[in-house]
């Protein structure tokens, strides 16, 4: 189990699915959409929400900074 | 507990751990998908935050595709002619001694057109920062050959790959930099993995330090992509970055005094 449990925003519309936080994501929380964003990309999004450990990476690593990482101490 | 009313929970202004600065500004960058520019923005930025200097900074922006950076970051501009941003950077700094005053130049503004302003400013060593954003390409005329592409690399002008014979070899600025008694602080980095991001900052902060302390020049190379010119997605970029730039551009610091 892991020690914390995370959660991150992705701002949708700005994001134009270069997919770096997919492969900079350790725990394969974030997958590109199905779906197109109003500019035709597939946005990122969370395939795989109760994996995620808030560790930021996908944030570091998006070039359009869309993505907002939150985290909380698993109870 | 479903699971949307936990990650509800977890969303909240209190647990927030990542996100954008207010350097950053709202507008959309008109970067390509996946384009490193935009990670290099925003470590600069976020930089330029913790150190609070954000009213102290002034930004040479150069001819390429980084040309628009004003739109993105909020601090001070100026714009110079292509290659030119060095002797700018000089003006600005012996004029403004207490301002943090940085160029953020391509491999085509730098390596090619400004590659004598780049070599004697370093040589005065000015107290600037240089960010030098190396993607082996020209980018925004269209992926023509840059001094840095690599020997076999295809782009636009090169339709067989760089022929040495023909073109020269590929520039490495930063080893030409290094040896030139000015400079203080010389490194070259990349920006493709979360590790290299922080490492980038790291570096990124300690160049603006070294402005503080009116040490000298420090000259910042970042080993970049450029999907477009390349024609790869930006992840087989970052792939075919490791393959072939890292062993031709190797990553670390040069020089540190």
């Amino acid at each position: 189990m892991a020690k914390f449990k995370g959660a991150i925003v992705v701002d949708t519309e700005k994001c134009k699915g270069c997919g770096l936080c997919v492969v900079a994501c350790p725990t394969k929380v974030i997958e590109l959409a199905r779906d197109v964003n109003g500019k035709g990309y597939h946005y990122a999004h969370m395939a795989n929400p109760e994996a995620c450990i808030g560790c930021s990476s996908c944030g570091l690593v998006c070039p359009d900074t869309v993505i907002t990482v939150y985290r909380v101490k698993a109870s | 507990m479903t699971a949307t009313t936990e990650i509800n929970k977890i969303i909240s202004k209190e647990n927030m751990v990542y996100g954008k600065t207010s350097v950053l500004l709202d507008n959309e960058m008109h970067y390509c998908p996946g384009c490193t520019h935009g990670v290099i923005h925003k470590v600069i930025a976020e930089v330029i935050d913790e150190m609070g200097i954000q009213d102290k900074t002034i930004g040479i922006s150069p001819v390429g595709c980084s040309v628009l950076a004003y739109n993105y970051l909020d601090i001070d501009w100026q714009q110079a002619a292509h290659g030119r941003a060095p002797a700018l950077a000089t003006a600005t700094s012996r004029l403004m001694p207490e301002k943090y005053v940085f160029t953020y130049q391509g491999d085509g503004d730098l390596a090619s057109i400004g590659c004598a302003e780049i070599i004697h400013a370093c040589n005065r060593g000015e107290n600037i920062v240089v960010f030098f954003v190396n993607n082996a390409i020209y980018g925004m005329t269209g992926g023509q050959m840059a001094p840095t592409t690599l020997e076999g690399q295809v782009t636009a002008t090169t339709p067989y790959g760089r022929d040495c014979a023909v073109t020269g070899f590929p520039m490495k600025i930063t080893e030409m930099i290094a040896m030139l008694p000015g400079t203080r602080f010389v490194t070259r980095q990349s920006a493709e993995t979360p590790g290299a991001v922080r490492k980038l900052k790291k570096v990124v902060q300690k160049a603006f330090e070294n402005t503080r302390e009116k040490k000298g020049l420090s000259f910042i190379e970042i080993v970049s992509t450029c999907s477009s010119g390349w024609k790869l997605s930006p992840v087989k970029s970052n792939e075919w970055m490791k393959e072939n730039m890292f062993p031709y551009y190797p990553l670390g610091t040069l020089k540190d005094e």
